[in-house]
């Protein structure tokens, strides 16, 4: 007789456990019994998820008007070029000023990939004052400078009112204002024959600019032309900056010619810059999401969390003839605790997408105000939910375990 | 008789058990469990026992004996009813014989199963797949209709929701409430949420079911109605046990426990 057989006709004598069909519920089942449970309390549903939106709504649009104002200076650095260039004169190492030669603006011009090359000369020995009644010192801070007739063109600029320097008007006491300049001075418009007191002398306003985003130092200028200011004032015409549109796709060739191009003799006394690369800077700035009122979300999340936990809690034990019922249906304890679980993740995740809706509209309504693009970023798409459903989950541990080990005898008990 | 039970009745009678029992078996999704003889033969556990306690007390905090040292037997297809006096130990009884409490000593055997080592997980698959309780309370969810409440009470058989609805279904018609199964409880009378919540016990096809004060929140007539039912229902094979303090309603089982003080003080078959 083999052992197998012998082994066949021994009753096996270990004591074995009969099997018991262990209580399952379906996964899928998980997320309606959650909602179910949150549908049948709707009102206090809603309000518990509400410091979960406030939080990531203060988020979503923090992280959403920084995004939309930094996505209107990259607008704007589009829109002005990021192929202008200035240079100017630089110092010695004695710490003097250089000269820029008086044949640069010309020299420049001629290079191949120049498109527009203007100039601005410092007018020292002039002030621009409203009226010779004005105390000479009291000059608001505004410079007067020589121009040529090309520089709005070259920076891209705009004329709020009137018109700018010409070549017919160059020669005559006439003067365009910057927009700083001009609200200083009190002069909102160039229509009518406005005048100002300009180095002793009566100048006729002609145009007043806009703001020069690529060189602000503009907006406090008066420009008053060249040939005057060389008549009048005896202006040397030496450049104090001479602005530059290169090739846009030669910018960094033109960029390392205009020193030597600009001075032949003396390079090195030559600055050369790119003012886009100070707003894209500045962009930058502006991306860097704002870290207090980051954190001011972080707190409304917090106290958010502590009210969902706090609800679940109450929940629990309002609803233990519910859980005593499920047990008695055949939950486990783990049955309950991840009910409760999922219908406070539930329940914050709701609270995540309100919240980003709530940012979002905020950010919109911000970037309407600012005539700033509407930019929210895509990630805060997936991350406010997700950020609510592990909130919701984690307030939720306390008050599901509450649950798991309430007495599954409440059912029976209560009548 | 319906298709439905027509069709049970065919069912090849897999587990030896004999008759009604057999006619209970569950329905295809769930495997048979119900495989008493499995177990190695012990004493006060033979084949047909459906419920056994053997000197069990339950002890509560605070020095409450709800129990001492109750031994009681119960065959499967056996209808019998707890009596006594509020605070007899009534409750505890059946919260011990359906495996919600664990006693603080003896031994359970519940569908042939001793409960006391088990898990807690395999206590409530027990559960689950065993018994059907009815409360006095219904603890029906009003937001759902009768045939959700019906089928959530499969929720942790594992049976994929359509089969639930089916099996919801039936149990409805079963009680006579074929035309309610869209009917919120708030919609129904006190008689018709006991038999929803009777077809909630009975949809799964447990082998025991544990009434406790089933027609406590009912008028007479509703009443004597559910106490019928559940004897029919009992009688196609479970195995029913009910707590009661009305003498008219266990006068019409065959069998009476009597409790007082958490003591058997009489156990008499008609």
């Amino acid at each position: 007789m083999s052992a197998a057989s012998l082994r066949a006709r021994i009753p096996v004598r270990r004591r074995r456990r009969a099997s018991v069909n262990d209580a399952r519920m379906p996964p899928r089942e998980l997320f309606s019994v959650a909602a179910q449970g949150l549908r049948t309390r709707r009102l206090r549903a809603a309000l518990s998820a509400l410091g979960i939106a406030i939080g990531i709504g203060v988020m979503v649009a923090v992280v959403g008007v920084s995004a939309s104002s930094q996505a209107n200076l990259i607008a704007l650095i589009d829109s002005l070029g990021t192929n202008l260039l200035t240079v100017t004169p630089g110092q010695t190492f004695l710490g003097a000023n250089e000269v820029l030669p008086d044949t640069a603006v010309g020299t420049i011009r001629h290079m191949p990939a120049v498109l527009r090359a203007s100039a601005v000369y410092q007018v020292s020995s002039a002030t621009v004052l409203r009226t010779p009644h004005v105390p000479s010192g009291q000059t608001g801070g505004i410079a007067v400078d020589a121009a040529d007739p090309g520089l709005l063109a070259t920076l891209g600029g705009q004329l709020a009112s009137g018109q700018f320097l010409s070549s017919a008007s160059e020669g005559f006491p006439t003067v365009v204002l910057g927009a700083q300049a001009a609200s200083t001075l009190q002069i909102s418009s160039a229509q009518g024959h406005i005048q100002l007191f300009l180095g002793g002398t009566w100048f006729n306003v002609i145009g007043i600019m806009k703001p020069v985003v690529l060189d602000p130092n503009l907006d406090n200028t008066a420009l008053i032309g060249l040939p005057v200011a060389e008549r009048m004032f005896q202006t040397a015409p030496h450049p104090s900056e001479i602005y530059v549109r290169a090739n846009v796709n030669q910018v960094k060739q033109v960029s390392n010619l205009l020193a030597p191009t600009a001075d032949p003799q003396n390079p090195d006394g030559v600055q050369v810059s790119r003012p886009s690369d100070a707003l894209e800077a500045r962009a930058a700035a502006k991306g860097q999401f704002t870290t207090l009122l980051l954190g001011l979300g972080a707190v409304a999340l917090l106290v958010g969390a502590i009210g969902i936990a706090n609800i679940m809690v109450i929940s629990v034990l309002e609803r233990r003839t519910e859980i005593g019922l499920r047990r008695a249906l055949g939950a486990k304890r783990s049955h309950i605790s991840t009910q409760f679980l999922a219908e406070s993740a539930l329940l914050a995740a709701f609270g995540g997408v309100a919240g980003l809706a709530l940012g979002a509209a905020a950010t919109w309504a911000y970037a309407l105000a600012q005539r700033e693009p509407t930019v929210v970023p895509a990630y805060a798409l997936i991350a406010a939910p997700a950020a609510g459903l592990v909130i919701g989950a984690l307030a939720g541990v306390y008050p599901a375990s509450k649950a798991s080990r309430l007495s599954p005898t409440e059912a029976l008990r209560a009548t | 008789m319906n298709g439905e039970h027509e069709q049970i009745a065919e069912r090849p009678d897999h587990d030896g058990l004999t008759g009604a029992a057999a006619a209970l078996s569950p329905p295809s999704v769930v495997p048979p469990t119900r495989q008493p003889a499995a177990d190695p033969p012990r004493p006060g556990a033979e084949p047909d026992v459906a419920l056994a306690l053997s000197e069990v007390s339950k002890e509560y905090p605070g020095g409450i004996l709800a129990l001492r040292a109750v031994s009681v037997e119960v065959r499967i297809g056996e209808q019998v009813a707890v009596v006594g006096p509020s605070g007899s130990g009534k409750t505890t009884l059946l919260t011990v014989l359906g495996t919600l409490e664990r006693p603080t000593s003896g031994s359970v055997v519940v569908a042939g199963r001793d409960v006391v080592g088990l898990t807690d997980g395999e206590l409530a698959g027990l559960r689950a797949h065993e018994i059907g309780f009815v409360f006095q309370g219904f603890h029906l969810q009003e937001s759902m209709t009768a045939l959700d409440n019906v089928a959530n009470g499969m929720l942790y058989t594992g049976s994929p929701a359509r089969e639930r609805r089916r099996a919801a279904r039936a149990a409805l018609e079963r009680v006579g409430l074929a035309h309610r199964v869209t009917h919120r409880p708030t919609e129904l009378s006190g008689g018709e949420r006991q038999r929803v919540a009777i077809a909630r016990a009975i949809a799964k096809r447990p082998l025991i079911i544990l009434a406790d004060e089933p027609t406590g929140n009912l008028d007479s007539t509703s009443g004597r109605e559910v106490i019928a039912l559940l004897h029919e229902l009992a009688a196609e094979g479970a195995t029913l046990t009910l707590i009661t303090h009305d003498a008219a309603i266990s006068e019409r089982f065959p069998r009476h426990i009597q409790m007082r003080d958490g003591e058997v003080v009489g156990d008499e078959r008609a």
